[in-house]
């Protein structure tokens, strides 16, 4: 965990936690040593809502190939979910 | 000699700019004059590693505190500080330099202290430890396992927080050094190390370097797929030994 190199992400979403649902608004992301997935490098995620605060973070650590797997998971839901309702992420 | 009875406590200290943030200490538990150890925690936080860590030192009779890098952030979990710092840049090294001479002035302060001070940190504390020993006065051993980025080879890398690598100061050390490496780590790489001795062998500093073999970065921490057992076992009998040759052996007081 020495590289301090952090990506940040614009998000719009809510996310669920120990204290409920809340609204995130940012996502940092990093590769690096995990604190607690049994690896040596790890990619972490960190949705926190700025806005609100940044009080609390939900976070994951995935080990490299899952991360890429859970991308192109994301990448392929996106796509068929379009296909199904149109590319509208707004209110119903 | 071992010291099965300790005190192992938080405590408040005075760090940078004299704020007031916790750390840990753990002495042993008799009477006595006992050497200080500066343990500075790796990035992933004040953990209970750390603790553990902490607590490892003092049985071997080195009053040590483990100043928390992550207090400012607010209460929390260390692991939740530490992606609050991480976020920001990491800790800037002034601040943490005020940490760690504030900690060695805790340590100096105490009624069992013998008045000698190592600082030792793992893998950002050892970078930590490594710029303590070249900034800060009245360090008298430094133990640096593994810490990354002393060595600065993309000038992007020295930022506001991290303006300086730190072999660039190693005119500044003025105590003995041991290093511990794993020769499969990647940061510090081998050849960081090598750099790092050689400035080292160049400057004449006093220093003893020691890679392991099958080992990569952090492999102290027995909680993690990183740990090896043989290279670990024998790097602690290393520090310990170090320690206690360049501090002093502890001295507690006689049993009545």
């Amino acid at each position: 965990m020495c590289s301090y190199i952090v990506g940040k992400a614009r998000l719009v979403g809510s996310a669920k936690g120990e204290g409920g649902w809340r609204r995130i608004d940012t996502a940092h992301v990093y590769y690096d040593h995990p604190f607690h997935a049994p690896l040596e490098h790890a990619l972490g995620i960190d949705f926190i809502g700025e806005r609100d605060g940044a009080q609390e973070r939900i976070a994951v650590e995935l080990s490299a190939e899952s991360a890429r797997e859970l991308v192109r998971t994301i990448l392929a839901a996106l796509e068929m979910g379009e296909a199904e309702h149109g590319a509208h992420g707004g209110p119903h | 000699m071992a010291y099965r009875s300790m005190v192992a406590e938080t405590v408040r200290f005075h760090g940078h700019n004299g704020e007031e943030g916790e750390a840990y200490y753990a002495r042993p538990a008799d009477p006595g004059r006992y050497a200080g150890v500066v343990l500075i925690h790796h990035m992933p936080g004040w953990d209970e590693w750390t603790m553990e860590a902490t607590r490892k030192l003092a049985h071997h009779g080195f009053a040590t505190i483990a100043p928390h890098l992550f207090f400012r952030e607010g209460p929390g979990s260390p692991d939740d500080l530490a992606a609050k710092a991480r976020a920001k840049g990491g800790v800037p090294d002034d601040q943490v330099m005020g940490d760690v001479a504030g900690a060695m002035a805790f340590l100096r302060a105490r009624p069992e202290a013998s008045g000698k001070v190592a600082v030792m940190g793992f893998c950002s504390g050892g970078r930590h430890a490594y710029l303590a020993a070249c900034r800060l006065a009245g360090v008298d051993a430094l133990v640096d396992c593994w810490g990354g980025r002393v060595v600065v080879d993309d000038p992007k890398d020295l930022t506001p927080a991290r303006p300086v690598a730190p072999i660039d100061l190693t005119e500044g050390i003025k105590c003995p050094v041991l290093g511990l490496f794993g020769n499969d780590d990647q940061n510090p790489s081998p050849d960081h190390v090598n750099r790092t001795e050689a400035t080292l062998k160049r400057l004449g500093k006093s220093y003893e370097f020691h890679r392991y073999d099958g080992a990569g970065h952090a492999f102290f921490a027995a909680y993690r797929p990183n740990y090896r057992v043989e290279q670990a076992v024998d790097g602690w009998n290393k520090v310990l030994a170090f320690l206690a040759k360049h501090l002093g052996a502890p001295q507690p007081a006689p049993k009545r």
